[in-house]
């Protein structure tokens, strides 16, 4: 049983209130397909449990063969340093077809966010350290491909469909529910 | 599941084909940390993802001065289209004639697929084996493992870990 060894600091992106019963760690690649696929899943999982959940996204790039993965990554963390994390998140794997540079520019202005200054952080790698960081702690825990779901600190190792994660999630609620 | 070797062995030593034109023997390796990763196939999807994760943690195995090879029994144009496509940073050995003699040594081969099995080893500066592990063949066994032992070896308490099955794994 794998489980995760980076605890939650105050750097980590939350979503969801303290109070929750159960914490839902993801780490995730922007240039990574199954990733994209597991966006749309992750936020109907969130939106089905409510206030009973937390959601913790933290970055797991594999930059040699997603060469824009970690630049999304920087990108993102860049726009969580003004409190806009989650709409980079979200834009990011939306949009992940067309993921490169012009991309990131292109929502970072959207946020109303300064294009200038995140080239600026990407050329001084600004936030490549929590990124590594992050992936570190990922592979210290037994992060083996992306995405890799913990569910209240235990690997999730069923698969992304959203009755799997449900499942899951149930569990560690410890309440019986209808599935 | 073979029974690969465990803890506290001297690594089988060997000399395999890493490029078209270059052999590798591991006593070459002697004086620094070794990890050896078996693996079933260059191409396939879990091996992929493995292999790929282990290039980006490289740096992190530097850092215990340890070298990483990949063995499969996979020829060397085979394993040179491979590296290049995938962008590897670390050598892939040719296990390849005769077929898996050195993953057999290790325990290290499945008979019945003719391909190494998903197997780990640790070696200390010594060509001692620290630490093994076995992975069942369709699961990536990740990092941890490795890191986890090349930490404990620097912390140099002398003692060999252990040798680990799946059903530590999951």
């Amino acid at each position: 049983m794998s489980t995760l060894k980076a605890p939650l600091t105050p750097r980590d992106h939350v979503l969801g209130p303290l109070t929750a019963p159960v914490t839902m760690v993801e780490y995730g690649d922007y240039e990574c397909p199954h990733c994209a696929a597991a966006h749309p899943i992750v936020n109907l999982v969130l939106e089905h449990f409510g206030n009973n959940i937390r959601f913790v996204f933290r970055h797991f790039p594999l930059s040699q063969i997603h060469p824009h993965a970690e630049a999304a990554a920087e990108s993102a963390e860049f726009c969580g340093s003004s409190g806009r994390f989650w709409e980079m998140h979200d834009g990011i794997y939306e949009n992940q077809d067309q993921l490169g540079l012009p991309l990131l520019l292109t929502l970072v202005s959207a946020l109303g966010l300064s294009e200038a200054a995140v080239r600026e952080a990407l050329v001084n790698g600004t936030y490549l350290p929590k990124v590594k960081s992050d992936f570190i702690g990922g592979v210290r825990s037994g992060v083996n491909g992306t995405p890799t779901f913990f569910i209240n600190g235990r690997r999730h190792d069923g698969s992304f469909a959203f009755s799997d994660l449900v499942h899951s999630v149930k569990e560690n609620m410890q309440i019986r529910m209808p599935v | 599941m073979a029974s690969i070797l465990p803890a506290g062995t001297t690594a089988p030593d060997f000399t395999l084909r890493v490029t078209p034109d270059q052999n590798l023997s591991l006593s070459e390796l002697k004086g620094k940390p070794v990890i050896l990763a078996f693996y079933p196939a260059d191409w396939s999807p879990v091996c992929g993802d493995q292999l790929a994760l282990y290039n980006e943690v490289l740096p992190e195995f530097r850092k215990y001065n340890a070298e990483l090879m990949g063995i499969s029994v996979d020829g060397v144009w085979c394993h040179e289209a491979y590296v290049e496509a995938r962008r590897l940073h670390f050598p892939l050995l040719a296990d390849f004639n005769p077929k898996g003699a050195v993953a057999k040594s290790y325990g290290a081969y499945r008979e019945s697929d003719g391909v190494c099995e998903r197997a780990l080893f640790v070696l200390d500066d010594k060509g001692v084996i620290f630490w093994s592990y076995a992975s069942p063949i369709a699961v990536n066994p990740g990092a941890d493992g490795i890191l986890d032992a090349l930490e404990k070896m620097k912390e140099g308490d002398g003692s060999h870990v252990d040798t680990q099955s799946s059903s530590h794994a999951a």
